[in-house]
């Protein structure tokens, strides 16, 4: 046991802790694995440490999680590019352990390592390693080996390639359904560094083995694969082998497979060009907008903006427009919302006229949804409508959906309102705002629910961000200030936070003279919780009022404060005089 | 049956059932304690490893021993016949505490710690995994060997180090807490290794890496996920999707589906919950996972019904894909039919091709392609009718038998009182009906109850007389007592021989044929 010099003691009990009993000392001495390796030089990296981790994989998951993370980064501290390949073996046996978090980071960086590895090194090591893992006994080691073929592909010999591509097949037919998933949903990746000749015949007759799978987690993975198989191929290969799976996907028994095609559709369209897409992808979408199934309606409904900006507006309106319609009034209230979370985006699509003449009474329908969501979403979008007709033909509907939302007896209804004031009232514009709207932000000031007060406060700030202090003078200040007499002590605290919140935006004159006195006055509360609020709030103004303000109003008031018989005053009192006295100081 | 002509011959002849082993034996005598009786028993899919959970929340695995120093071989050995002499053998591996009692605070809620269900998962290198459940959690356990390690040749010797804790502060063993508080110990501060560039480039050579040797080997059970707060009444079943990747748990009146790799959350597929609970009138008793198709699956309830739903039609299942139950012959119905139709336990059939049901008189064969009714029903009760108003006073009316399935799907058994079991022939033109006592001799109680025709009811079951002072017991056909208190309530069938395993209150007995 040799003592080991002063400077490198540090090092040496990280070595140490390698093996340690504790587990977050051995994770401590993982994530610093770079600086072991740097203390013992390249060589010995090479010669000794990486053998080490190879032989020592018997631990933890987190340690052996965090032991695959640092290896993919390694490279420079063997020795470089030339040496990467030392880092295969430990790589490898993580690529097999049972935790699937461990292995999908060992693939990760595995990917990575091999991203950089020099043409020769791949096909003497890589290759084998990739071929080792597909044969493995166990499950773990082949849903693994997925995962590397499009780095090892593209650098291997001709004769190699048949090899590996007929290996990706039988991956695809393995017993385990693990392995299957992990091939199809790998099969984008590998059919991309795939050559074109190949990819008509092995990748695509592997992809339809998988779109018939009996297992529905399997195909539901390979129409996922359709839309990066179908940009990979030229637009008449994709029309004759992929859509007419998406189609038949399309129609599938399971709910979950249709589910994944409303989702990707979409994407599939620019892939197989125009006509097909008006033929065969349009009536697809129409019927999973007409699925029996919600999910998948719901799934459908979310997509219809993205959809119809693929497709001419003539096209939108004559097949997708009619299914919104029918979409706004669904059983499923979670269909409505969904498609009032995205229905605004359709207006640029459409264009003024369509819009004016046939979503404007879809979305004044939904805005009287009985489902406070689905009109949340609508309001939460106002922005996208505005730009195409502009807000007046919604606002008469508007005023009523947004005062019934505001009074909600749902408060996180009441609290997702109020944050889109700021929104409605920058697209509303002021003279709307202050004949309907006004009393309402002061209402939500002495909501009973705190959050709701809170965001109320917070609200009139941004309010008065967006109109401009003289507007908040008259509209805001005013009646704020004159709640500071609220007989309930909770609702007073909520007006010294609307003043704290206020002040910097209505900016240092405005200050002094409206909101201190109001702030100062406060302080003579019977209430200790008001009196160390004010404490607080004058803390905060001392660096928007000027110097002899502070010394002349807030210090004297804060004294007082301080000979407080409630301990909490005493303390905050103190605390916001010490920080006069350290602004003072520093200027 | 139809799944094979094999297996269908060798039904022919009723086996002859021989003791195995016993784990767990009580000596005369001896009180039983209540967490030691087994709740539980499941055999995992290669039939090498067989756990039970018991009332104490403990969970005992076992492995098989006979055909291990074999090897390589096992799976010739699997194909060659089955009247070789090796018989299954199992030894104790290992046990650990799944769960534990513990209060639900928010509903004022003791829960058990009593073992409902064992199933196993999927099994991952040499570590296996399975899943275990009490009324309310459930617990994904990996069960591995992990390498007892001897480290050598430190640094810095570990007492030394310890000593010289004060001095270097924060990067000292025996102040873990410390680091751990400060959150993350990546925050540590390492004099040198703060100016790593000052290494000479060849590497310190003073330094060493730890030399680990290790022999033997540990075996260490680790709790993987926990799957709670999922359901508001007691967990009945879980059962395993053939994906690998999913599966579900039930309760009276809710099934949910779970990916095993996310514990956070899990989607409700059935829900029989009625908007009054006034209105409540049926409850689910038992559900499980079609063997082979991932979207099937059955569940049974307490008006003696089985539903095949299919995952594919929609996402919430409430309406049925088939529907299967039995019409009451008309004229019989009592005050106690309700109760002695609800099933106790389903199971599939491996092929996936027929479904058993256990309800508290018989079992029920069905063919998941005849709706109409079952193709074969053997009384397992039905000299206990007469005694029905006796078991519903003291309760033994709502004992919940579980039923098993021999591999091939020739035989089925279940459990009765007086730690007896019963087996039974199915495949056509069987008469097979043992009735076996989990005990060193099992035939010693060999009667001969009919079994078949199944309709109309034996004649002996007006037999049964009762004997003075005995409350707790009556007399079978044959005047053997009847211990309502000695259940035999959970017992498996190992998956590819004859091999049957069953829990008599503490004790686990083996048997083979």
């Amino acid at each position: 046991m040799a003592m080991v010099d002063e400077p490198l003691y540090p090092i040496a009990v990280l070595i140490d802790e390698l093996k340690n009993d504790d587990i977050q000392l051995r994770l401590n001495s993982i994530r610093r694995l770079s600086t072991i390796a740097r203390a013992l030089g390249e060589e010995r990296t090479r010669k000794e440490l990486i053998p080490f981790l190879s032989e020592n994989n018997d631990d933890d998951d987190e340690v052996l999680l965090a032991m695959a993370e640092e290896l993919g980064v390694f490279i420079p501290y063997v020795g470089g590019v030339e040496h990467a390949h030392v880092l295969l073996p430990p790589l490898e046996t993580l690529c097999t352990v049972e935790e699937t978090c461990v292995r999908d980071k060992a693939v990760e960086s595995l990917c990575r390592i091999g991203s950089q590895m020099r043409e020769s090194d791949l096909v003497d090591w890589y290759i084998p390693l990739v071929k080792r893992l597909a044969a493995g006994e166990w499950f773990t080691a082949r849903v693994s080996a997925c995962g590397l073929f499009h780095i090892a592909y593209p650098s291997a010999p001709d004769i190699l390639k048949t090899e590996l591509r007929s290996i990706y097949t039988q991956l695809c037919q393995d017993d385990m359904p693990m392995v299957r998933r992990s091939a199809a949903s790998n099969l984008g990746k590998f059919a991309a560094t795939v050559e074109p000749a190949h990819l008509k015949t092995d990748i695509m007759s592997i992809f339809e083995d998988l779109t018939q799978d009996d297992q529905d987690s399997v195909r539901l993975l390979a129409v996922e694969g359709c839309a990066a198989l179908g940009k990979l191929l030229e637009p008449q290969d994709c029309v004759a082998h992929i859509l007419p799976v998406i189609v038949n996907f399309s129609q599938d028994k399971s709910w979950r497979v249709r589910y994944m095609v409303a989702n990707q559709l979409y994407e599939l369209c620019e892939a197989v060009g125009p006509e097909p897409t008006r033929m065969d992808l349009v009536p697809a979408y129409v019927r999973l907008l007409r699925d029996n199934e919600a999910e998948v309606r719901i799934a459908a409904a979310g997509k219809v903006t993205k959809f119809c900006r693929i497709l001419n507006p003539e096209l939108a309106i004559q097949h997708i427009l009619p299914c919104v319609k029918e979409l706004s009034s669904d059983s499923s209230q979670h269909v409505r919302s969904a498609l009032a979370s995205v229905i605004m985006g359709m207006a640029p699509v459409l264009g003024k006229d369509a819009t004016i003449e046939q979503l404007l009474p879809i979305f004044l329908s939904l805005l009287k949804d009985e489902f406070p969501d689905v009109r949340l979403n609508i309001i939460s979008k106002l922005d996208q409508v505005n730009q195409v007709i502009g807000i007046d033909l919604l606002s008469q509907s508007l005023l009523p959906a947004i005062v019934e939302l505001a009074e909600d007896r749902h408060w996180r209804v009441r609290l997702a309102i109020i944050e889109y004031i700021p929104l409605l009232a920058s697209q509303l514009g002021v003279g709307f705002f202050d004949d309907k709207l006004g009393a309402l932000c002061m209402q939500w000031l002495q909501d009973k629910v705190y959050s709701i007060r809170d965001a109320a406060a917070n609200n009139l700030k941004r309010l008065a961000e967006e109109f401009g202090p003289e507007w908040a003078m008259q509209h805001i200040i005013p009646q704020v200030l004159e709640m500071i007499n609220n007989p309930h002590y909770l609702y007073r605290m909520t007006i010294l936070r609307a003043i704290s919140l206020l002040a910097p935006v209505m900016g240092s004159e405005i200050t002094c003279s409206r909101l201190l006195p109001v702030v100062i006055n406060a302080s003579k509360d019977r209430v200790p919780n008001i009196k160390f609020n004010v404490a607080k709030v004058l803390q905060s103004l001392i660096p928007i009022v000027d110097q002899s303000m502070v010394e002349k109003t807030i210090r004297p008031c804060l004294v007082e404060l301080t000979e407080d018989p409630d301990v909490d005053v005493r303390f905050f009192a103190t605390q916001a005089i010490q920080s006069i006295d350290h602004v003072m100081m520093s200027s | 049956m139809d799944n094979g002509g094999g297996s269908s011959e060798a039904a022919a002849q009723p086996l002859e059932w021989k003791f195995s082993q016993v784990f767990g034996e009580r000596t005369a005598g001896e009180e039983v304690q209540e967490v030691d009786i087994i709740s539980a028993i499941e055999f995992d899919k290669s039939g090498d490893h067989l756990a039970t959970g018991d009332r104490g929340g403990r969970v005992v695995l076992f492995e098989r021993t006979d055909t291990r120093d074999n090897g390589g071989q096992r799976r010739d050995l699997e194909m060659m016949d089955y009247s070789m002499s090796r018989h299954p053998e199992f030894r104790y591996k290992t046990e650990f505490q799944s769960h534990e009692p513990e209060f639900d605070y928010l509903k004022s809620l003791e829960i058990e710690e009593k073992i409902n269900k064992i199933r196993w998962c999927q099994s991952a290198n040499s570590a296996l995994y399975l899943l275990s459940t009490n009324d309310k959690t459930i617990k994904l356990w990996k069960v591995q060997e992990k390498k007892v390690k001897k480290v050598f040749d430190w640094n810095v010797h570990p007492e030394k180090a310890a000593g010289n804790g004060p001095i270097f502060g924060s990067h000292v063993s025996a102040i873990p807490k410390s680091y751990m508080a400060n959150g993350g110990c990546g925050e540590r501060n390492f004099g040198c290794a703060s100016n790593d560039s000052s290494f000479p480039p060849g590497g310190v050579s003073s330094l060493r890496l730890p030399v680990v040797t290790s022999q033997e080997t540990n075996l260490v059970a680790g709790c993987r996920r926990i799957y709670a707060h999922a359901h508001d009444y007691h967990i009945n079943s879980i059962s395993n999707n053939s994906d690998g990747e999913t599966f579900i748990s039930a309760d009276d009146l809710r099934i949910n589906l779970w990916n095993l790799e996310i514990s956070n959350q899990s989607f409700n597929i059935v829900d029989v919950k009625p908007a009054n609970m006034e209105d409540l009138t049926e409850v689910i008793t038992s559900a499980e996972f079609h063997p082979t198709h991932c979207n099937m699956l059955a569940y049974s309830s307490s008006k003696g019904s089985i539903r095949l739903i299919d995952m594919r039609q929609s996402a919430l299942c409430d309406t049925h894909s088939k529907l299967f139950e039995e019409q009451e012959a008309p004229g019989t119905r009592s005050f106690f039919t309700e109760i002695i139709a609800s099933i106790s336990d389903i199971k599939f059939a491996r092929n996936g091709r027929h479904i058993l049901s256990r309800d508290y008189m018989t079992l029920k064969l069905w063919d998941i392609n005849m709706d109409s009714g079952p193709v074969a029903t053997f009384q397992v009760h039905e000299h206990l009718r007469p005694k029905l108003c006796d078991l519903y006073e003291n309760d033994s009316i709502f004992d919940k038998f579980e039923c098993c399935l021999s591999g091939d799907g020739g035989r089925v058994a279940t459990g009765s009182y007086s730690n007896l079991f019963r087996v039974f022939g199915c495949s056509e033109g069987s008469a097979e009906s043992t009735t076996l006592e989990a005990s060193k001799n099992p035939m010693r109680r060999q009667v001969q109850t009919p079994s078949r025709p199944s309709r109309p009811l034996g004649s002996l079951s007006g037999v049964v007389r009762r004997v003075k002072g005995a409350d707790n017991s009556a007399l079978d056909a044959n005047g053997n007592a009847f211990d309502f208190s000695m259940k035999l309530l959970h017992l498996a069938w190992h998956p590819s021989e004859n091999s049957i395993a069953c829990a008599a209150s503490n004790s686990l007995y083996m048997y083979y044929a």
